[in-house]
């Protein structure tokens, strides 16, 4: 064996070593790497009450509700299934905030059951689409969005 | 392969591959912003912030792009001692470090806008973060390795060691829940309109072009460098002998 022959054998031995325990390292840091609670998780394991926590997930359509002192609102956050979550918040809510549109919510759960928010991050979506399919028709507008759009997860 | 690896033949090539680069880099570059920004409609939910995607989506590719080819010319370093590949994979470090800090800066500039913040710790947005950080410590491991004139091996290592962070990069918004939206273009298929994806892509091939002129400039700066060097260390040595022989 030439000796660059023993040096790639070595070095590829040494990469598959690698890639391996950086995936391990990864795949063990699934659950407490991510950015926020779904839904369903916040049900099936809920954090401590009070305890700092995110919440992301869809805003239901038909949720969005304004409280009577004008600032509070208040929406339901889904996930997959029927997992939901009440929240409430009071404060300015970013521009892409919108029912059917996805949001992460900063607070904590109460001892209800709801999420008291402190902050609203809006959630883009992976879809790009440019206003001009507003104008198209129903039939235009859909097809489009079909060549464009891929499968929700 | 070993034909690139002689000095002299990759400086005839580069001395006219250079400008190519730049030329024809600017010139999509150019086409793609003036279209990007002034042209295609803007989006039904973010409206003209959305222009940014033209820089922003470039730079992310590249920043890791950068590094892939860092951790290749690494491994050529290491297994067939290619000088060249050593010298290549120091030319791409600071151009890559560069188009990664633009990834963040118009990545920060859009996040507000569109999520209502500057900046969160995300599993995308924080292994970006680490990128850019690998790619500091590559340029000093790499500098302290010339300086001292010790082999380019540890930084060569470092470079392939790095490269765990890629596949990360890439899939943090598939393992993590992250604000930073999944991936848009995935195998064959992209949820982006085709208005913005042809842009993109002039946008993308304008920018790697740029990012090829840098790297070739950079090495032959290098090569010119290890050149002058040389001479100098002669002219030194000529001049320490010439009293003997005189």
């Amino acid at each position: 064996m030439k000796a660059k022959h023993q040096r790639l054998t070595l070095i590829v031995i040494a990469l598959v070593a690698l890639v391996a325990a950086g995936l391990l390292a990864a795949w063990a840091l699934r659950n407490q790497a991510s950015y926020f609670y779904l839904p369903e998780q916040m049900r099936a394991a809920p954090p401590a009450v009070g305890q700092a926590v995110r919440l992301g997930g869809m805003v239901a359509p038909g949720s969005l509700k304004t409280m009577a002192d004008g600032v509070t609102i208040a929406f339901t956050v889904t996930g997959k299934g029927d997992a939901a979550v009440p929240v409430r918040y009071s404060g300015i809510v970013p521009d892409l905030f919108k029912e059917g549109s996805g949001v992460v919510a900063e607070g904590s759960l109460q001892a209800d059951g709801s999420f008291r928010a402190d902050n609203l991050l809006a959630k883009h979506d992976e879809n790009y689409v440019p206003r001009e399919l507003e104008g198209m028709t129903q039939a235009q507008a859909a097809e489009v969005a079909e060549k464009t759009t891929v499968g929700l997860r | 392969m070993h034909g690139f690896a002689n000095p002299t033949r990759f400086l005839t090539l580069a001395r006219w591959l250079t400008p190519l680069c730049f030329g024809l880099g600017l010139l999509l570059v150019a086409g793609a912003l003036a279209s990007g920004l002034f042209v295609v409609s803007p989006d039904q939910l973010m409206g003209e912030t959305v222009r940014i995607l033209f820089l922003h989506v470039p730079f992310a590719w590249l920043g890791m792009g950068g590094w892939s080819a860092l951790a290749v010319s690494s491994l050529a370093f290491l297994v067939w001692r290619h000088p060249l590949a050593a010298l290549a994979a120091r030319g791409i470090a600071v151009p890559g470090a560069v188009f990664t800090a633009l990834s963040l800066i118009t990545g920060s500039i859009w996040g507000r806008p569109t999520w209502g913040t500057w900046w969160v710790w995300d599993g995308r947005l924080t292994s970006m973060l680490v990128l850019f950080f690998l790619y500091c410590a590559y340029i000093a491991l790499a500098q302290a390795a010339a300086r001292e004139g010790v082999s380019a091996r540890i930084p060569a290592i470092f470079g392939l060691l790095g490269a765990i962070n890629i596949p990360i990069i890439n899939r943090s918004v598939v393992w993590w829940n992250s604000l930073h939206q999944p991936p848009s273009i995935t195998m064959g298929q992209s949820a982006i309109a085709a208005e913005f994806l042809v842009p993109l892509f002039v946008s993308t091939a304008g920018f790697s072009l740029l990012f090829g002129g840098i790297v070739l400039a950079r090495m032959r700066a290098l090569i010119a460098e290890t050149q002058a060097e040389a001479r100098l260390r002669r002219k030194a040595q000529d001049f320490d002998t010439e009293p003997e022989t005189a």
